[in-house]
């Protein structure tokens, strides 16, 4: 009910249309990926899902941000945000691990392979967590998806949005060939985001 | 307000409606007819986009006593829906972020709470709230956000969004509030027949300029206005105004004339809203956000006529 209500309202406050090209909404297990602009991306892109399959999806936010503050506690906690702390990763509890652990064999998650947000217009290269989290877990759909215009609707370091229109686009989803390199395969999935803008 | 002259005009709108809507539908399953199918998909989206009209508009009307607030409410929600498309497509920079924050949150908001107090009240505020105070208050807190690039430019686009989509617009509910004598209690009868008017007006230029468009205004903005378009269009359109004169408070010349005056400020409207397309590159204000039908594209000759409409009528029953 309020995790509907909060849906409703990043929808409405982003403008945020959706497109799924080639592509469908589906409750098997994936991992959405998407270039990172803002802080409302994990929100928006987690609002944009059917709410069948929103409910099965758990967005990888920042555990300093989305901890500060009686609010974003509430809303972390709402969109059943997976909240990694940075500064907690050891050399046995790697993200990938922490990821893996939580979602099971329910859940699909979101995740923003840039690592933090990016002030640059260009998707910054892909951090190499999605594609150990792809080769540890094989059977897990990796879908793109582009987020445009968020990061006019709240630029970094800002705290009020301004409420223009946005666009979400899920692509098909993709997975690691047999033998394909770490760097190929990344740059793989970042061309897959980046291919979305222009479609 | 159910008096029979609303109903006339109501009726007769919703007649010629059902009777476009039928054509378009049987034109869109007949494909021999040698009628450009993209023509015909056009058509049958402005029909659509008019029936929300008339549906919206007809509820507001419908709810009574409360229907003034709610038709205000109606033309704030455009203007909110307008400016967002526009100010997504004109490209800003991070340093504008507060600037627009109160754009979209204090000066829209307020400059329609002034509507729904009533502008026959709050005139002076009415008229100079956005055009000095929102004018002023933006360069100053572009400037505060410390980034100079292309200054003017970035000032004068908000400016421009917030004059066009919001202040412009506004001035078509505030005819609700118009006190002319010997009409009380018509005058949303007259803001039906100003936004008929200007949608007729967007057709029939249109069709004047398919059937005899020979000399383009302007190629590189639009190019299908036409002098032949425009011409035909304001003539008829002040035509069709004078035949509908018994709905509003001017006698036939009056009305004629507001009607060429409302046709020319459409045109107007439309060529300045091509030229700010042609800019930026895109067909519609529709097309960059898939889904949304570009409420900017509908209303762009709405916003012009607006204000000219709301002072002539001003002018020649309130105050001298």
């Amino acid at each position: 009910m309020t995790s509907t209500l909060l849906a409703i309202v990043a929808r409405i406050l982003s403008g945020a249309s959706v497109r799924w090209i080639d592509s469908q909404p589906d409750t098997v297990q994936r991992v959405y990926f998407a270039n990172h602009t803002s802080h409302l991306d994990s929100i928006v892109l987690w609002a944009s899902l059917p709410s069948h399959v929103r409910a099965l999806t758990r967005p990888v936010a920042a555990k300093e941000y989305w901890e500060k503050g009686a609010v974003r506690r509430f809303m972390a906690r709402t969109f059943n945000a997976m909240l990694i702390d940075r500064k907690d990763i050891k050399v046995h509890q790697s993200p990938v691990d922490m990821i893996l652990g939580q979602i099971g064999h329910n859940y699909s998650v979101i995740l923003f392979p840039e690592g933090s947000r990016n002030a640059e217009e260009q998707i910054q290269p892909f951090k190499s967590g999605l594609y150990y989290l792809a080769k540890k877990r094989p059977d897990l759909e990796l879908v793109p998806v582009h987020i445009e215009n968020l990061n006019r609707v709240l630029p970094r370091g800002e705290f009020l949005p301004v409420p223009l229109l946005s666009l979400v686009t899920f692509g098909p989803p993709m997975y690691l060939e047999q033998g394909e390199a770490k760097n190929d395969f990344l740059t793989r999935a970042r061309d897959a985001v980046k291919r979305l803008k222009d479609l | 307000m159910f008096d029979v002259r609303t109903l006339s005009l109501v009726g007769g709108v919703l007649a010629i409606l059902l009777v476009a809507t039928s054509l378009g539908q049987r034109l869109k399953y007949s494909r021999d007819i040698g009628i450009n199918p993209a023509l015909v998909e056009a058509f049958n989206l402005r029909i659509r986009a008019w029936w929300l009209m008339c549906t919206v508009l007809a509820a507001a009307f419908l709810l009574g006593p409360a229907s003034r607030v709610a038709t205000v409410i109606v033309f704030f929600l455009i203007s909110f829906w307008a400016l967002r498309e526009f100010i997504t497509l004109t490209p800003t920079r991070l340093g504008d972020h507060r600037a627009l924050f109160w754009v979209f949150i204090v000066f829209t908001p307020l400059q329609y709470l002034i509507v729904v107090l009533g502008v026959e009240n709050y005139g002076l505020l009415f008229s100079v709230l956005i055009p000095v105070y929102a004018f002023l208050f933006i360069p100053a807190r572009v400037a505060m956000a410390g980034d100079y690039k292309r200054f003017l430019e970035r000032v004068a686009k908000i400016q421009a969004g917030l004059m066009i989509c919001v202040y412009c617009l506004s001035y078509a509910p505030a005819i609700l509030s118009l006190q002319i004598p010997g009409f009380e209690g018509q005058q949303a009868r007259l803001l039906f027949f100003f936004v008929l008017l200007v949608q007729l007006n967007d057709v029939l230029q249109f069709a004047w300029g398919k059937l005899l468009g020979r000399s383009v205004i302007a190629p590189a903005i639009s190019p299908s206005r036409t002098w032949e378009g425009f011409l035909g269009g304001v003539a008829s359109t002040s035509l069709m105004g004078a035949a509908l004169w018994w709905a509003t408070p001017f006698d036939v010349w009056q009305a004629a004339g507001i009607s060429a005056v409302i046709a020319v400020m459409g045109f107007a409207g439309g060529m300045t809203m091509s030229a700010i397309k042609r800019d930026r590159g895109v067909e519609d204000y529709g097309t960059l956000v898939v889904g949304h039908g570009g409420v900017l594209d509908r209303i762009d000759s709405i916003c012009f006529a607006a204000p000219v409409f709301y002072h002539l009528t001003r002018f020649l029953f309130v105050a001298p």
